[in-house]
């Protein structure tokens, strides 16, 4: 019999292990605390957060840095500790700790303060860090699937909102719907393949493709059914009905969450599937990724125009978003793919996170005991109300259409660029022509915040939780954007070993 | 190949007559006396009382949920159990760690109240 799991599988998930111990926790404690501190368990819950993120650090990125390794394998080639999956679990780690910042307020005022909360956010976070660590599509499949059952409950939360329930059910029954299509996918790829491992499929795969001019026709079909899981996931267009639905009803904190971290994690599984397991089907699945991100981006940025609910209109920028970011994918000749699209795809996705969870702060913050504030008229005239909030929001507006000293331009500028290197050039327009749409939105917004009446006059109470997010989003913003340096040489970094080589040599 | 598929056509025209055929040796072999109980549905020997689309209570389906939760624990101890020598101290860890987070889950359902029938 084979040898079972060593000290060092449990000191390598240890970062999940203490996520899933702080998660339980909060379930007890929770009991016993009484309804006016629930604030508490959005305390243990920050802090759950912050020893994980020590323990990636110290259990992990330092132990493989000194001894030189690019990555490590974990309980018998299931997982990979490199440096991709390290960048992932702390972008997971930040967009829950500010998204946990964000909450504690805005559930008192919905009169829904419970302990679960926090402890489902700590629940999706070890299911995406199984997702981007995950080499195995059985463990990825796990992950997804908690991330995925967590996100549910969590959309549905505001018990009492039909707006909510309603969410949490198209979600529910669209999103088991496509984990059964993606299982489907990858059982094929099992079958042809005879591994679960994704290194060993895309061997076998290499070497079946080898000298033939087609591909098989069920790789084809196996391909096909797992991107379109994939596709679902990530909220790309032929399969992004779901996500306006669920993001205007979910609470408006959740909301937020869902539109940076699980959408990290639905990337780095695509990642993950698309660049290590499916590598030598790149001819077949380039055209189809260049006509979903074209799909996407018209799709979401015509319906964007005409939204006047917040969470609508950003739930379709976010959208808009993965175009761009699929694009990155494209880049590259039909052989190998260009690492500067990759990177951009990084980029986008850490940048995202932060001006992304700083619009929904924002608009979290709108949410007050009469008022459901995610309509345009709500925002209207919030400088007068809030005048530090509503240029921070412009701040946030502006990083997501791409204004250059802010973080969101360098996301778009090495898609951009690798789509120019890369000979695209009708893309790289048609791309650039979208962008400029979305600036049309993205102002509307602003005009409504600088040049209308507010409805109410009052000021805006903010929190000291939602100050703090606020600050964090907006720094990161700004900082990303002025002195990008160490964060693309943190991309870099990530990306060391991005080429299968070193990977394949590793799980053998 | 064209010739692999022969067998599975063989089996189609084989379902194709077989199924008509027993059906119809059975209709013309068994006894046939209906009476009004033996025509009602089976609903494990009691009579129905209403018909299957009246609701009932929402507690049923925690009950159920519950019940589908701590079922699918019997399906993981179940292969433990038999390999247990096998899985030695390793095994009774792993196990022991899966049932700490089910008890976590025992508490929080009990101290919430899904427990009993208000």
């Amino acid at each position: 019999m084979a040898q079972y799991f060593t000290l060092s599988d449990y000191s390598m998930s240890l970062p999940i292990i203490l996520l899933t111990l702080f998660a339980l926790d909060i379930l007890l404690i929770d009991l016993w605390i009484p309804i006016d501190r629930k604030w508490f368990n959005a305390v243990t819950a920050f802090v759950g957060v912050l020893v994980s993120a020590a323990a990636v650090y110290l259990r992990i990125q330092r132990p493989l840095d000194a001894a030189g390794l690019p990555a490590q394998t974990a309980f018998m080639n299931a997982m990979l500790l490199d440096h991709f999956a390290i960048y992932f679990w702390y972008l997971f780690l930040a967009g829950a700790a500010i998204a946990i910042l964000m909450s504690v307020r805005y559930l008192e005022i919905e009169h829904e303060h419970h302990g679960e909360f926090y402890a489902l956010i700590l629940f999706s976070v070890v299911g995406m860090m199984c997702m981007a660590a995950g080499i195995d599509i059985v463990l990825i499949f796990i992950g997804l699937e908690l991330m995925a059952i967590s996100t549910y409950v969590l959309v549905g939360f505001l018990r009492t909102d039909r707006r909510s329930n309603e969410a949490a059910l198209k979600y529910l029954l669209l999103g088991a719907f496509s984990s059964g299509i993606f299982a489907y996918g990858l059982s094929l790829f099992y079958g042809l393949t005879g591994s679960t491992n994704l290194v060993v499929i895309q061997n076998r795969l290499a070497r079946e493709m080898a000298g033939q001019a087609h591909a098989n026709p069920i790789a084809v079909i196996a391909l096909l059914t797992t991107a379109t899981g994939l596709f679902f996931k990530i909220a790309a267009v032929p399969f992004h009905q779901w996500a306006p639905d669920a993001y205007e009803g979910a609470p408006t904190s959740m909301t937020g969450f869902m539109s940076v971290a699980v959408k990290a994690a639905a990337w780095a599984m695509l990642l993950r599937i698309l660049i290590w397991g499916l590598a030598p089907l790149r001819p077949v699945y380039v055209p189809l990724l260049v006509f979903v991100s074209i799909a996407t981006m018209t799709g979401a940025n015509l319906a964007a125009l005409t939204q006047n609910n917040l969470k609508r209109l950003l739930a379709y920028s976010s959208i808009a978003h993965v175009g761009y970011m699929l694009l990155g994918l494209v880049a590259g000749d039909a052989h190998s793919p260009m690492a500067d699209g990759i990177k951009g795809i990084l980029i986008y996705l850490l940048v995202y996170t932060f001006m992304n969870l700083g619009a929904f702060a924002v608009i979290t913050s709108l949410r007050q005991r009469e008022v459901i504030g995610d309509e345009l008229d709500d925002i209207a005239g919030l400088y007068s109300r809030a005048p530090t909030e509503a240029v921070l929001m412009l701040i946030f507006l502006l990083s997501l259409a791409g204004i250059p000293p802010l973080a969101g331009f360098y996301g778009k500028y090495f898609i951009f660029l690798s789509l120019i290197e890369s000979k695209h050039y009708v893309l790289a327009s048609l791309a650039v022509l979208y962008a400029v749409f979305g600036l049309y939105y993205y102002m509307k917004i602003a005009n409504a915040m600088f040049m209308r009446e507010a409805l109410d006059k009052t000021r805006l109470p903010i929190s000291l939780g939602m100050r703090t997010a606020l600050w964090i989003s907006a720094f990161a913003t700004l900082v990303i954007g002025i002195y990008p340096e160490p964060f693309i040489r943190a991309v870099n970094w990530s990306l060391g070993i991005a080429q299968v080589g070193p990977v394949a040599s590793l799980v053998r | 190949m064209p010739q692999n598929y022969v067998p599975i056509f063989i089996f189609v025209a084989l379902i194709g007559v077989l199924i008509p055929v027993t059906l119809l040796a059975a209709k013309l072999v068994r006894p046939d006396n209906p009476n009004k109980t033996k025509l009602m549905p089976y609903e494990c020997g009691i009579d129905p009382v209403d018909h299957a689309r009246g609701r009932y209570t929402v507690r049923f389906y925690i009950v159920a949920i519950l019940f589908v939760v701590f079922d699918v624990e019997t399906i993981f101890l179940f292969p433990w159990a038999v390999k247990f020598k096998a899985l030695g101290v390793f095994g009774l860890i792993e196990i022991l760690i899966f049932l700490v987070i089910l008890i976590v889950g025992y508490i929080w359902i009990w101290k919430k109240g899904a427990l009993e029938w208000v």
